[in-house]
């Protein structure tokens, strides 16, 4: 390939010497390559068929399994839909067993549809199966929906404050504790000035104060970014907790009863079946969440800064030499990324519930993490991963609802099990920033 | 634009990195900056550059003086540099690093377009071929070169700073650096060509300036030959070449059958390759860079994954051995990179020389080990190897590349061997060394040692070979005698067959006008078949004293003056 290039290179440069043509016949063939045989897709797609079989097929309940699509009082109404929970784990597994027979016969890596019919056909299965182990077998599409975005609120912000960091190439373990300032700065301010805008002004600034202390110790004194970060939630953690027993619960109504942010609920679009409930009628936080991920993703890939940013978390040696600041830019895109996780943690007191309690984030901004990796480091990437981890949650405080005799413990791992096994890779390794978690210093 | 240091020092604590260093780069001037691994024209570099603050100089633009705080000041100055290590972001393409630091800007967001079209006009006045939105980790290193040369042009540089930018290229990609060297040069950019490599340096320059740990030793013309370049560069005579004599082989020690190496991606990386080495003989791979040769070298210790084929020493089967097996069996390795593969940084110079023997008699008794013996043990080879250490208890990392280097080739050449196989033994090595280890590598084939050297530079091939054995794309594309010209081997190291490089008869050479080096036996060019060994102690015969075989005898102007033109198939 190289000197197909470099050959042709010798045309306009008069006054070179010419080089035979047949130089670059003989040099375009590049290596060989074969396809690597793999029965690793057969196998995984085998034990979700014998999971399909003894789990939703053998073990079904036997009921009818409800899929409402319609709220009772919306304008336009769809039709529910029924299903047999036994035949259709019959179904779910027959077509896994054919999809891993077709991939032990290709031996290699699935075609997309292929993973996205068994993803389909799985999960449906599972939903099937556990709501038609329930009392109650039926189960609103709309709530559940609904419910996954809002779950999913706080990841996302914390995912994409995550990224900003990270794709600037400082890694970001101090998410959760972000969100967890946020939420107590946002229960403080707003209750203390008595209006909920304020207090998600604060919550951004505590964020950014946590973020801050990140950027001292990752970038000023290039302590281990992993390190810095466990430490700041372990101290956040300890911080707010003191605060809260020691100031905020015997004073509550004065320190701890913020207002709510307002709910808008957009007239037309919220009235679609469906979409509309899940999109357009949310929480302000909702909004600026879609904002967010927009903002982000241009920003990031259409703008001067996304360019300096990438380049610095990629090779910030490089940018270097072209005159880029690496670590003024570092500093900026931790204290912004923290700006963007605060309002996450703003979601937990100023929407949610309108009060902060000790640790009320709950591994959130692990999860935000996970998503953040999960979603390839790409805002959009980062917000379809924190839905799938929203869905997961909302999942389960829905079926605990319904009266499921599976344990409720076992319901309350199926978010972080969906983690463990996104961010193993299921979907194909994901390339981080080459220099996330490399302090840079010139030599 | 004239640029002219003075007095310029540098120092990194104690160590003082650049003393008084004084230059002058006058406008239209190939002005080449020539010295050591080590002799501190990077660090000089860095401090034109704005990367590195000088300890006291000045550095003046046409008579002004300047001061740089960092590379945006030296740009915006009018300086370039493209960096040995390239500083490209891979993941980017052409357009996004052109951009870089130097974005154009529509409202709020980027404007690419004015950057492609820049790279495109650019491309074309100097037939660059560069395509602005290929992905640089996707392209060949002499197009990523490009882009960097694209990417000072983009910021006007009136001077542009080469550092060792040939060290990456094939013989034919450094011609044409060479010949975009100059037409930068006539159309007024002065450049700053850093090298080591004493012909590329004669071919190109207009002045050399000689720099020896850290100071200006000499200012002279290109006319100056190569050993006196060389004496300025190393401060004594030294000799380019290795005193060896014919190897005398018989039998076969490693036989290598359908090797192939498959990456994790399925691309075939070393593609069923057949060859054969002599006990008492040394066959050196070249190649540029990525063309198997380090697959090779880790498959036969047993570092690949997915190998197949048969590679046989003495008849044992190596490939399905684990590495220790293959060790014990009589292998000696060294890796092409000495920092993460052939050493362990923070342990001592004792303790590097016997990380694959500790479990020896010798070394240890039970579980635990004997340290007196490895001390005593190191004391012996640091005396024996020359290697310059403070104690032998010395964290290897503190030692100078060199010295690195012979404690790598001390602890394999120090057991019993059949088959040694070093990977870029010298690179990053100082020219003393070079030769020391050279010695060594000759006389352990003169012990009756089957040597299979890897290695990017031609000027170690040609002074080590036996055989030389040319791969391109993970395949083997022959094995050539060891007077081979360099021009012809530079073609089958981008990728020519054998047969249409080198005339199967010797009066084909009657249509070349001077392609192979004088003395050098026409009929020693003829391909050797892959599976005779005994070869190169015959037709082949070797005699180093003939000018063809010493790299710095190449008259200057070769590298412009090609011959290929003739050689149409």
């Amino acid at each position: 390939m190289s000197t197909a290039i470099t050959s042709q290179s010798s045309g306009p440069s008069s006054g070179s010497p010419e080089h035979p043509p047949e130089a670059a016949l003989a040099t375009s063939a590049a290596n060989r390559a074969v396809g690597v045989r793999t029965l690793r897709p057969a196998i995984g797609l085998g034990v979700l068929a014998l999971v399909s079989l003894i789990v939703f097929a053998l073990n079904a309940s036997g009921q009818r399994v409800d899929f409402r699509f319609s709220n009772d009082g919306g304008a336009i109404r769809l039709p529910d839909v029924s299903v047999p929970s036994a035949p259709y784990g019959w179904v779910v597994t027959i077509v896994l067993a054919a999809l891993a027979v077709y991939a032990a016969v290709q031996a290699r890596k699935l075609p997309r549809w292929a993973v996205i019919v068994a993803g389909f056909f799985f999960v449906t299965g599972f939903l099937v199966w556990i709501v038609g182990t329930a009392q109650t077998p039926s189960i609103s599409i709309t709530a559940l929906l609904a419910g996954s975005v809002a779950l999913a609120t706080p990841l996302v912000f914390g995912s994409l404050g995550g990224l900003l960091c990270e794709r600037s190439g400082v890694v970001n373990i101090a998410i959760e504790a972000q969100l967890l300032f946020g939420a107590f700065s946002a229960a403080v301010a707003g209750t203390v000035a008595g209006n909920p805008w304020v207090g998600l002004l604060a919550a951004m600034l505590g964020a950014v104060l946590v973020a801050a202390v990140l950027a001292l110790f990752a970038i000023r004194y290039r302590v281990n970014q992993v390190i810095v970060g466990v430490v700041l939630n372990v101290l956040v953690s300890g911080l707010t907790g003191f605060l809260f027993a020691t100031v905020l619960e015997p004073n509550a109504a004065s320190f701890n009863a913020p207002d709510r942010l307002p709910h808008v609920r957009i007239p037309v679009l919220a009235e679609i079946p469906v979409v509309g409930p899940v999109l357009f009628d949310q929480s302000v936080i909702g909004y600026i969440m879609y904002l967010a991920v927009i903002v982000v993703w241009f920003a990031l890939y259409r703008t001067r800064w996304g360019l300096r940013t990438r380049a610095v978390g990629e090779h910030p040696k490089a940018a270097d030499t072209l005159g880029v600041s690496v670590n003024a830019l570092r500093v900026r895109n931790v204290l912004l990324g923290g700006a963007v996780a605060g309002l996450g943690g703003a979601f937990y007191t100023l929407v949610s519930v309108s009060a902060f309690t000790r640790d009320m984030t709950a591994g959130a901004g692990y999860i935000a993490l996970a998503a953040l990796i999960f979603g390839r480091w790409n805002p959009v990437g980062a917000l379809l991963a924190s839905l799938l981890f929203g869905f997961a949650s909302n999942l389960e405080s829905i079926l605990s609802f319904l009266g499921t005799p599976v344990p409720s413990q076992f319901l309350a791992m199926l978010p972080y099990v969906v983690t463990i096994l996104a961010v193993a890779g299921l979907v194909g390794r994901s390339r981080g920033p080459a220099a996330s978690g490399e302090p840079y210093t010139k030599e | 634009m004239q640029l002219k240091l003075t007095d310029v020092t540098k120092k990194f604590g104690d160590f003082t990195a650049n003393n008084r260093v004084n230059l002058t780069v006058e406008p239209h001037q190939i002005h080449c900056l020539l010295g050591e691994n080590g002799a501190g024209k990077s660090t000089l570099m860095n401090v034109l550059y704005g990367l590195y603050e000088p300890t006291s100089g000045t550095i003046e633009i046409d008579g002004a003086p300047v001061s740089f705080s960092g590379p945006g000041d030296a740009m915006a100055a009018g300086i370039g540099m493209v960096h040995q290590h390239f500083m490209l972001i891979p993941v980017f393409t052409v357009a996004e690093n052109v951009a870089l630091g130097h974005e154009n800007t529509r409202g709020m967001s980027l404007d690419l377009e004015t950057t492609r079209a820049r790279i495109r006009e650019i491309s074309e006045r100097y037939g660059f071929a560069v395509d602005p939105d290929a992905v640089v980790e996707d392209l060949p290193v002499g197009v990523q070169q490009r882009v960097e040369i694209i990417k000072a042009l983009v910021r006007d540089a009136k001077v542009l700073i080469l550092d060792e930018p040939t060290a990456v290229l094939t013989p034919r990609e450094t011609d044409e650096l060479l010949e975009i060297m100059r037409q930068l040069r006539d159309n007024g950019t002065s450049i700053v060509f850093i090298s080591h490599k004493l012909r590329e340096v004669r071919a190109v320059s207009d002045v050399i300036t000689v720099i020896r740990r850290g100071e200006v030793v000499g200012q002279v013309g290109p006319e100056t030959s190569t050993d006196e370049l060389a004496a300025l560069m190393v401060g004594r005579d030294v000799s380019l070449t290795v005193a060896k004599d014919t190897a005398h082989t018989t039998g076969t020690a490693l036989e290598v059958r359908g090797l192939t190496v498959v990456g994790d991606n399925g691309v075939v990386l070393l593609d069923d390759v057949e060859f054969d080495v002599a006990p008492g003989e040394i066959l050196a791979v070249a190649g540029v860079q990525g063309n198997g040769q380090t697959e090779l070298t880790q498959a036969l210790v047993g570092l690949e994954e997915q190998v197949s084929g048969s590679a046989r020493l003495d008849g044992q089967e190596l490939v399905g051995l684990r590495t220790r097996e293959i060790l014990a069996s009589g292998v000696g390795f060294v890796p092409e990179d000495r920092s993460t593969d052939g050493l362990v940084g923070t342990f001592t110079v004792a303790e590097n020389l016997v990380l694959d023997r500790y479990r020896e008699r010798e070394f240890a008794a039970g579980p635990s080990l004997r340290l007196g013996a490895i001390s005593g043990h190191a004391g012996s080879e640091v005396n024996e190897y020359d290697i310059r250490t403070g104690s032998v208890d010395s964290p290897v990392a503190t030692l100078s590349g060199g010295n690195q280097q012979k404690v790598v080739i001390a602890r394999e050449l120090g057991r019993p061997l059949k088959l040694f196989v070093a990977s870029q033994p010298t690179r990053g090595v100082d020219v003393g060394s070079i030769e020391f280890i050279h010695k060594r590598i000759v006389a352990e084939r003169d012990k009756g040692t089957a040597v299979l050297i890897v290695s990017t530079e031609l000027d170690e091939i040609y002074a080590l070979a036996d055989r030389i054995a040319v791969f391109f794309h993970g395949r083997l594309m022959g094995i050539v005698g060891p007077d081979t010209p360099r021009e012809a081997l530079g073609r089958m190291m981008a990728g020519e067959p054998t047969d249409s490089v080198l005339p199967p008869a010797p009066w084909d050479h009657s249509h070349d006008d001077g392609g192979s080096p004088a003395g050098a036996p026409a009929g020693g060019s003829t391909a050797a078949p892959a599976t005779a060994p005994a070869h190169a102690g015959g037709a082949a015969a070797v005699t180093l004293d003939g000018d063809g075989l010493d790299p710095g005898a190449h008259p200057a102007d070769r590298t412009t003056d090609r011959p290929e033109g003739n050689r149409t198939a």
